[in-house]
């Protein structure tokens, strides 16, 4: 008899709530009429989601002080619920995006079921607190979100960003595998204080550990220089899955690399710090200028995430608790940018039915001006702007690289922050700018589909955009709150 | 109060995008806006204790406590001047934009109003963060309005005009971080003086690029033509004043040791402006281009008034701002007027339209005689009092200016005769009007403050910082 340990079931509500949702949707392929399917597998992760995100809540209200459960292979704190409500969040806007957009009909619940379960997948790798569990979550989710990249079987380009996502991103959590088994060979450890513990901080098997550790992370955080496969995957894949990639999963990789350094690997810190900035200026000097020379809007967006990738990293290599909430509070405003870029990149898909470059995007500001100002939004907040929560984002991340002392850092971003102008306003310039003349107009058959669930994602994420201006201390007390999970 | 001076237009603003209203009543409603601010305005100067001078009107609410970042807002008595500077060129523009018909006018208007309330924060802001937050929001419509309603070459304007700005902006926001972190606060009244060279660079270039300064002004001409008139008027009249007043109420005052020690290039930069702005004024082949050019000129004049830091310099600096804010506004939609009945403004093509025309004539004179700086008018007294301010810095100053005065009196006649005089040019046709009733009631009103100010020139100059002692007040840092 093996004895069991005991399971908090509180705390893995969210996780479960995801899988449970996962389940009923993977059952509607064979047990809903054909008709039905559609709505209900949708309506099914949705409710998983948004059950995901009331238990999160519900968790980060009853956990004010960290505890690991489950043999301590998982924690229950308000790091962990904080990074699951936006992902939860982040899934529930994609659910409500992905409705209209399946070309097939077939697959469609699995569709809704692989959504969920990377969902869950994240959920659980947020709070993962050894290495095992990580690397179980790392490859739930990334394995969920290898189909959805190819569920469009016919979509241009849909295999090819598939199999080029599985590939590196199988070399990726290859590296961090291997790094998982260094580190465990130097430390004899498999949970993280356990490491930090162990006092090898000298070893070298330990730093090698140590650094593909933060390289196979930086794999799904899309940093550079292990970024390759973002522009390509970014582009091939369905634009609701690409909205979830960029939002969702970068918050997961980047929430646990906080926790796995600064709780693993504090002994080290001087090492990793000045690794991640090295990571973060990499990421601001590839995203940035490989991102003013796109045409297509879902690749220069995708080289926009890979720059947002490294101001949020200029946070987290602070290693500070300013850091960790400049992080945190960064990835609110992002995630919903994100969500509402791709959402607005969906809708200008489904009316010209081909795929949307800055040239076919003239006009679109005047024909949908709903659409049309959200992306403008959208766009300053990536820029930095103030009236949205990209601005405090950014001065929060130079305020961390400040109290740092790397001075240096604030100016790379700066220059970075003016680079990307270019692009992101030449977006506002081909929606707004261009003449009559040049305008391809909404092919002829009538105006475009009311889509009234994308049109209330959009304000949703616009509503968060702006709105994280104004409500700056709530949310600062909220991530200072899931911060404190950790030790500074 | 503050704040509903800045809530206003930026209420009124989503209005008019939210309703679906016709351009006319769109026009209308945000011309009623714009009246409505104004009127706010004179409440504000009329309640202004300026006896007692100081910060009055001021709230103060966190924003972000952990940073010491507060949503804090105040005027002083030179701010209710820019204030209302802003408020009635803001007025004026909108005027001139409903009668001209703008296309997408609900879109047109709404951002007028948005950026009034920006630019009105920009002066009344007391926190830095807050400040370069307002700073950065008249960018937004700015963008907007010069890209979508400019002339042919707007793509490239706009781009050049952001990405200048935004350079200086961005060091400037690097240089709020430095010293607002170092010092504990970001609270524009509380922060104590700083000696960083760096941080006082990072603010000047901000402003310096703004204002424009010779030779960060690539952007102005490009930006100055291609837009359209009401919005040219209002880049020069007002965004420019942004960041003059950002050199008197943060370079000048939180910095005096850089101060001191960066007075001289920064004037040598200004004298240069000054001048090759004027030379390039005379020489420029457009209305706009005369305008634009002399616009470049005035602020060298202003930051020289500015950068000699005593109480005839800093007098005269906001004496100026008003005036060259009401000059070259009346100028640009003057221009814009001209440019409509003519389609052109080259000089060269221009000419005879006084004939026939005389309310055109009596009011293009009228600004021209005081963008000149004839005895009597209030450029006068505002040029006179920053010559003798810079004086005391050195004499060689006041030369460069004195140079500048000549020139200016050659480059707004020779613009004058051009327009008004000589012979009836290509592109003027006898069917030419003269100026409708709408637009002498966009131009008269702006005329008649400046005229007012004639008249007046110590109701700005002695109701601008406590106790008529500017320089008193900058070493105090406006406690």
């Amino acid at each position: 008899m093996i004895s069991k340990p005991h399971v908090d079931w509180f705390a893995l509500a969210p996780v479960n709530s995801l899988l449970v949702a996962t389940g009923i949707a993977l059952l509607c392929a064979v047990l809903v009429p054909r008709r039905w399917r559609k709505g209900t597998a949708a309506t099914v992760c949705a409710l998983g989601y948004t059950a995901a995100f009331g238990f999160a809540v519900a968790v980060y209200v009853k956990s004010p002080r960290p505890t690991g459960v489950v043999a301590d292979a998982f924690s229950r704190d308000r790091l962990t619920a904080l990074a699951t409500m936006i992902v939860a969040g982040v899934g529930l806007l994609t659910a409500a995006v992905a409705y209209h957009e399946r070309a097939r009909e077939d697959h469609v619940s699995e569709y809704y079921a692989l959504l969920a379960a990377a969902g869950s997948g994240m959920a659980f790798f947020v709070g993962a607190n050894n290495l095992m569990t990580l690397f179980l979550a790392l490859e739930w989710f990334s394995i969920s979100l290898y189909i959805l990249c190819a569920i469009d079987r016919d979509r241009l380009g849909g295999l090819e960003a598939a199999l080029k996502y599985l590939v590196i991103g199988s070399f990726g959590s290859a590296v961090l595998l291997f790094g998982s088994a260094l580190v465990y060979g130097a430390t004899g450890k498999l949970d993280f204080t356990g490491i930090a513990a162990a006092g090898a901080q000298h070893n070298t098997l330990l730093l090698f550990g140590l650094a593909m550790l933060i390289a196979g992370l930086s794999f799904k955080a899309s940093a550079a220089p292990f970024h390759q496969w973002t522009p390509d995957v970014y582009e091939g894949a369905p634009t609701p899955v690409t909205g979830f990639m960029a939002a969702a999963t970068k918050t997961a990789a980047l929430v646990v690399m906080l926790r796995v350094l600064v709780t693993a690997f504090p002994a080290n810190a001087h090492l990793w710090t000045v690794a991640l900035a090295v990571i973060s200026v990499c990421s601001l000097v590839v995203g940035n200028f490989a991102a003013l020379v796109q045409r297509g809007v879902k690749r220069m967006l995708a080289y926009s995430s890979i720059s947002q990738a490294g101001f949020m990293l200029i946070g987290l290599s602070a290693n500070s608790a300013l850091g960790g909430r400049a992080l945190l509070f960064y990835l609110i405003p992002y995630t919903a940018m994100s969500i509402g870029a791709f959402a607005v990149v969906a809708a200008r898909e489904r009316e010209l039915g081909v795929p949307v470059t800055f040239e076919n995007m003239a006009g679109f500001g005047w024909e949908r001006p709903l659409f049309g100002v959200a992306m403008w939004a959208f766009m300053l907040g990536f820029a930095g702007f103030p009236l949205t929560g990209g601005f405090v984002g950014k001065f929060y991340v130079f305020s961390a690289a400040y109290e740092h002392g790397w001075t240096w850092l604030v100016i790379v971003g700066v220059l970075a922050t003016l680079v990307s102008l270019y692009y992101y306003l030449g977006l506002v310039r081909a929606m707004f700018m261009r003449r009559t003349e040049d305008l391809q107009l909404a092919p002829i058959g009538g105006s475009p589909p009311r889509e009234a669930l994308l049109q209330t994602v959009t304000v949703t994420c616009l509503v968060v955009t702006v709105g994280s201006f104004f409500a700056v201390q709530p949310l600062i007390d909220l991530c200072r709150h899931a911060v404190n999970s950790l030790l500074f | 109060m503050t704040t509903l001076l800045i809530c206003l237009p930026l209420a009124a603003a989503l209005i008019v995008w939210v309703l679906p209203l016709n351009p006319v009543s769109a026009g209308s409603l945000s011309l009623l806006a714009a009246l409505a601010e104004v009127g706010v305005w004179i409440q504000l100067l009329v309640r202004y204790d300026f006896t007692q001078g100081g910060l009055q009107f001021s709230e103060r609410h966190t924003w972000i406590k952990d940073l010491g970042v507060s949503y804090h807002v105040g005027v002083y008595g030179f701010s209710v001047w820019l204030v209302g500077l802003t408020v009635v060129v803001m007025a004026a523009a909108i005027a001139y934009a409903w009668w001209a018909g703008r296309d997408r006018a609900r879109a047109y208007m709404g951002l007028m109003l948005f950026l009034t309330g920006a630019i009105v924060g920009v002066f009344v802001a007391q926190d830095l963060l807050l400040f370069y937050a307002f700073f950065e929001a008249m960018l937004i419509p700015l963008y907007i309005l010069v890209g979508v309603w400019g002339g042919p070459g707007r793509l490239g304007a706009t781009l050049k005009f952001v990405l200048y700005t935004m350079a200086g902006s961005l060091l400037m926001l690097a240089a709020i971080v430095v010293y607002g972190l170092s010092k504990g606060t970001f609270d524009l009244v509380a922060i104590g003086p700083s000696s960083s060279d760096w941080i006082f660079l990072g603010f000047v270039a901000a402003f310096a690029i703004k204002a424009p300064l010779f030779p960060l002004h690539g952007w102005l001409p490009d930006a100055y033509r291609e837009s359209s008139p009401e919005v040219a008027a209002v880049l020069s009249g007002v965004v420019s004043k942004a960041a003059a007043y950002g050199f008197l109420r943060i370079a000048v005052t939180k910095f005096p040791q850089p101060t001191h020690d960066f007075r001289a290039p920064i004037l040598a930069l200004a004298a240069i402006g000054l001048i090759y702005g004027s030379l390039l004024a005379f020489r420029a082949p457009d209305l706009r281009g005369v305008v634009a050019y002399s616009s470049l000129a005035q602020m060298g004049l202003i930051t020289m008034g500015v950068f000699a830091v005593n109480d005839l310099g800093l007098d005269g600096s906001v004496l100026q701002m008003v005036n060259h804010g009401l000059v070259s506004a009346t100028l640009f939609l003057l221009a814009g007027m001209v440019e409509r009945r003519t389609l052109t403004g080259e000089l060269g093509r221009l000419g005879g339209m006084a004939r026939g025309r005389p309310a055109l004539a009596t009011v293009l004179l009228t600004a021209g005689v005081i963008a000149l700086a004839v005895p009597l008018s209030s450029a006068f007294a505002g040029e006179f009092l920053i010559l003798a301010g810079v004086f005391q810095r050195g004499w060689g100053w006041s030369v460069a200016g004195a140079v500048a005065i000549v020139l200016a009196a050659m480059y707004v006649l020779r613009m004058v005769s051009a327009v008004l005089h000589r012979d009836v040019g290509p592109a003027v046709s006898d069917s030419a009007l003269d100026l409708r009733p709408a637009e002498l009631g966009v131009t008269v009103p702006l005329l008649a403050c400046l005229l007012a100010l004639s008249v007046w020139p110590a109701a700005i100059t002695q109701h601008s910082f406590h106790g008529d002692h500017g320089a008193d007040d900058v070493l105090t840092q406006f406690k």
